[in-house]
């Protein structure tokens, strides 16, 4: 081994451990300062306490931004995922003209700053004739996860091998039969990943929610409305400690499910995103 | 067997835009009938058995199968089952449920049902797999079940894609002779396509030659492979001695020529002859020539000169110069009497038989 | 026919067909991609337009006046608080893409060429805490960079100051530090995959024919992945121009960007027509940088060839 090479093949390690410790990092000290007894997040830690936990239940209007996000992330993640379906096999199977051109339209929300789809929502919304509320922020969240949803289906659609439809057809079975006992069975897995990655989309926005949801508020909003108060930090902490764990635990199921997906259709590859 | 058709394909073309993937084709094949398609890749064959299957619409003319006309009747109403190329096994299910994947549709009853997959699995040497993961199949295994698969449906015809294209060469012979075993027991007609000409000429009754969307030439391998009737389907199914030769006299059933080499020759007519002027070419397999070891001088032979030699283990390649003809001819010898052992610019005389020269259109 | 075949099922009657337009592919691909491409056109084609068409319209008190002016890009272009928090905008996008794809090649390199069996779960470790909250990720941040926060204590414990530093929060480099850290493991994705799809044998190639590491990776390697690297950076670029959470939470004054004028426009400010200017503006500012960004990182990588 040349000299170089032996470097490359050392500090590149060293530097991808780092990487993930820069990563992770600033994460973690959401569940350390949750458990911390003092209210302001600096070490040393004072001492360990469950409070700011016991706290959390006991306060309505998070239950209540609680059972908002969670109405509007299931509301959210099917309707992203039956839009992604269509979607992800228009794309994967069929070849028409201007296909680029409207997939690229429902692509476009992941390459433009939120805010400016959040604004221009607001304003048609708005002069639809439409109040803010839950259905509106739905509405958002249904345009930003359509892409994310696309491109988790696509990486399950992509491998499929399209004469399995057609030995189905060839052995007397119906179209919609076909897709109920060969298509969906083997879509099964990439469609719960999306629909896994399109609520855990739905329930960390923000920008949507803020512009969208007039009064109704979701999580992330009654955690911004909770960080004006220094004091109100540590239960934001503990509260974001728990969104945290949901989040991990919802994506290791979804990638689970996802490669679940591409083993069954043969591929190798493709990413959560 | 009688000779009853059960395949009608009446001019059908197949065009996508201004490319014609299939182009006024027509062809009869009868009922119990093992037929194959071959032809190079993009010739049409796959195109042609997918139109049989519903599963192409063809552009314009007819299908008919077992004299019902299949204009409109989707693949899933045909009296024909597919073997396809993938095998397209279905992964999420169980060997067994996957024989039985048609039968569901035909609502027999739970017994009916098994028996027939266990019969159908113990037609293709599966017996007991029924409950294996389709995912936990060889290459080889999967073949079979897809072959149990089409064929527990008991259909009138059954299609076969390159079925052994995948599988490596030793089991793929091995197959070849099981299929048509199997074809032979089960009595339906078998559409195979394939690119492979001793997979054809080793399994078929009769074979459909195809090049460029048309079809070149029908008939059984033997007359395929000693009378092709022009010069591409004879390269296809081989190596073959192209000899110039002008023509004598001609009339409808024969031709008689003057060839470079061979002298004066009187040959079958082909069908599809239309000589350009009076310029014809003949052809002799390479295997048709023999060398002469004794010293007789026979009526029927050529002299020339060795200048390459190649060794293949059982037989020897030789590429004989013969004075007057313009390219060498290759011959291919056993090596019984010591073909291996010929020098290079040794003198050797080439035996023929008269009849191995075939005139063929360009 | 043998006894296999006994009782042949028999055929269902022939189905009418349908019209062959209906049954054409492209009549199918163009029946489901119909349902997602009306809802992003009604809500994001649609309200793009909209926001245009404001953007040349103008406020009177409560009301939107259509007549049609420039009056609007005016301000957005001249007023100088617009054309700071614009290039302030530009500024940090552009500094961050730039990080960003800097700090996250190596890594999506390291996966692809080291990663070995365990491709996938450097990739899922990697990208999970883009996936959660970027609300919190941004407040972890100014837990770090607080007055009081943990660097200004473990600066403080370790003895290299004496007192915490206001200087760490509330400004640009916060911003940028914040942004970084948000957006890096996103950039890893479309670099890993350029990168796995360079045929490895070219690389041998070129060391076969006399190039060293470093230079196989510059003529060979680079070039080949830097399909992925663009699609990084714009991925980057685009949507950190408009944040809108980071500089509020950790900008402070000196680290407003333009999302948050955009914000008050259409909120306090109650001017829809200058907000949609300023949408409108920061959108082809940003496509434009975009644009430079992506020649000149061709000329440069061209250049080492």
């Amino acid at each position: 081994m040349s000299l170089p090479r032996r470097l490359l093949a050392n500090w590149l390690p060293a530097y991808a451990a780092l990487f993930v410790l820069f990563l992770y990092l600033p994460v973690m000290l959401l569940p350390i300062f949750s458990v911390n007894l003092s209210a302001t997040p600096k070490f040393p830690l004072t001492g360990l306490t469950l409070k700011w936990y016991e706290g959390l239940p006991k306060t309505p209007a998070l239950l209540d931004a609680a059972w908002n996000s969670l109405i509007v992330g299931v509301s959210a993640a099917v309707l992203a995922t039956v839009l992604g379906i269509c979607a992800a096999r228009a794309v994967t199977r069929y070849r028409f003209r201007g296909q680029r051109a409207m997939n690229g339209l429902i692509m476009a929300p992941l390459v433009m700053p939120e805010i400016i789809v959040a604004v221009s929502l607001l304003i048609v919304l708005l002069s639809a004739g439409l109040s803010l509320s839950l259905l509106t922020v739905t509405l958002g969240h249904v345009l930003i996860c359509v892409p994310y949803s696309i491109s988790v289906l696509i990486s399950g659609f992509e491998g499929f091998d399209r004469s399995l439809e057609e030995a189905s057809a060839d052995l007397g079975e119906t179209t919609a039969g076909t897709f109920r006992r060969v298509t969906l069975p083997m879509m099964t897995p990439a469609i719960i990943s999306s629909l896994l990655v399109s609520f855990t989309i739905s329930l960390d926005d923000f920008i949507m929610a803020f512009f969208l949801g007039g009064n109704d508020v979701t999580l992330p909003v009654y955690v911004w409305g909770q960080l004006r108060f220094a004091a109100k930090l540590p239960s934001v902490l503990a509260l974001g400690t728990l969104l945290l764990v949901a989040s991990m635990v919802l994506l290791t199921v979804a990638e689970i499910m996802r490669r679940r997906a591409a083993a069954r259709t043969q591929t190798t590859g493709g990413l959560l995103a | 067997m009688p000779e009853r058709t059960m395949i009608q394909i009446d001019d059908v073309t197949k065009s996508y835009g201004d490319f014609h993937a299939l182009d006024h084709a027509t062809l009869t094949i009868k009922e119990g009938e093992f037929f194959s398609l071959l032809g190079p890749s993009g010739c049409g064959k796959t195109t042609l058995l997918r139109m049989i299957a519903g599963l192409d619409q063809p552009t314009s003319g007819s299908i008919s199968i077992d004299g019902q006309p299949m204009d409109g009747i989707p693949a899933n109403a045909r009296p024909t089952n597919m073997v396809f190329q993938s095998y397209a096994i279905f992964p999420h299910l169980k060997v067994g449920e996957n024989v039985a994947y048609g039968l569901k549709r035909l609502k027999l009853g739970a017994v009916e049902e098994k028996r027939r997959v266990t019969e159908a699995l113990e037609m293709v040497s599966l017996a007991g797999l029924d409950n294996r993961g389709a995912t936990e199949l060889s290459g080889g295994q999967r073949q079979r079940v897809a072959l149990a698969r089409a064929l527990v449906m008991r259909p009138k015809v059954l299609l076969l894609d390159e079925p052994l294209s995948a599988l490596d060469k030793k089991l793929r012979e091995q197959m070849q002779v099981e299929l048509r075993r199997l074809q032979q027991a089960v009595g339906i007609t078998f559409i195979l396509v394939t690119h492979d000409q001793y997979e054809a000429l080793a399994m078929s009754d009769r074979i459909a030659v195809m090049f460029g969307g048309r079809i070149a030439q029908i008939a059984s391998p033997k007359e395929i492979y000693q009378r092709p009737v022009n010069r591409q389907v004879a390269d296809f199914l081989g190596g073959m001695n192209f000899v110039k030769a002008e023509i004598v006299e001609e009339n409808g059933q024969s031709i008689t020529v003057d060839t470079q080499g061979f002298g004066r020759v009187k040959t079958e007519r082909p069908p599809a002859f239309a000589p350009a002027g009076r310029s014809a070419t003949l052809g002799i397999r390479p295997e048709r020539l023999r060398v002469r070891w004794d010293d007789a001088t026979a009526k029927h032979e050529v002299k020339g000169t060795v200048i390459e030699r190649h060794y293949f283990g059982e037989i020897t390649h030789l590429l004989v110069e013969i004075p007057g003809m313009e390219k060498p001819l290759s011959v291919t010898e056993t090596n019984d009497f010591g073909a291996d052992d010929l020098p290079l610019g040794a003198t050797i005389r080439l035996g023929y038989d008269p009849d191995a020269l075939v005139a063929m259109a360009e | 026919m043998t006894a296999a075949l006994e009782g042949t099922t028999p055929y269902r009657a022939p189905r009418a067909a349908p019209a062959s337009f209906l049954k054409s592919e492209e009549a199918k691909g163009y029946t489901l991609i119909a349902p997602p491409f009306l809802y992003a056109l009604a809500l994001l084609g649609l309200p793009i337009v909209v926001v245009i068409a404001h953007s040349f319209w103008s406020q009177t008190y409560l009301t939107v006046d259509t007549t049609l002016t420039l009056d609007n890009y005016r301000q957005a272009l001249f007023e100088p608080i617009y054309q700071d928090l614009l290039l302030r905008s530009l500024f940090i996008s552009l500094t961050v893409s730039v990080t960003t794809v800097c700090l996250a090649y190596p890594v999506a390199y390291f996966i692809s060429f080291h990663g070995g069996r365990h491709k996938g779960l450097w990739l899922f470790v990697i990208t999970i805490p883009f996936w959660t909250s970027y609300l919190l990720r941004v407040m972890s941040w100014k837990v770090i960079l607080g007055y009081s926060g943990v660097l200004n204590s473990a600066l403080m414990g370790l003895g290299i100051t004496d007192e915490p530093s206001s200087a760490l929060l509330y400004n640009s480099t916060a911003v940028l530090i914040t942004l970084t850290h948000a957006w890096v493991a996103f950039a890893i994705l479309p670099i890993f995959v350029s990168l796995e799809k360079v045929d490895r044998t070219l690389i041998e190639a070129a060391t076969d024919l006399g190039d060293g590491p470093v230079r196989s990776f510059l003529r060979v390697t680079l070039p080949l992945s830097l399909p992925g690297v663009i699609a990084a950076l714009l991925i980057v670029m685009i949507p950190t121009v408009g944040d809108y959470v980071t500089p509020k939470m950790v900008g402070g004054t000196d680290g407003v960007m333009i999302a948050n004028a955009i914000q008050a426009q259409f909120g306090r400010a109650m001017n829809k027509p200058l907000g949609a200017a300023l949408s409108v503006t920061t959108m082809l500012a940003v496509t434009a940088m975009a644009f430079v960004s992506v020649m000149s990182l061709r000329a440069l990588v061209r250049a080492f060839r």
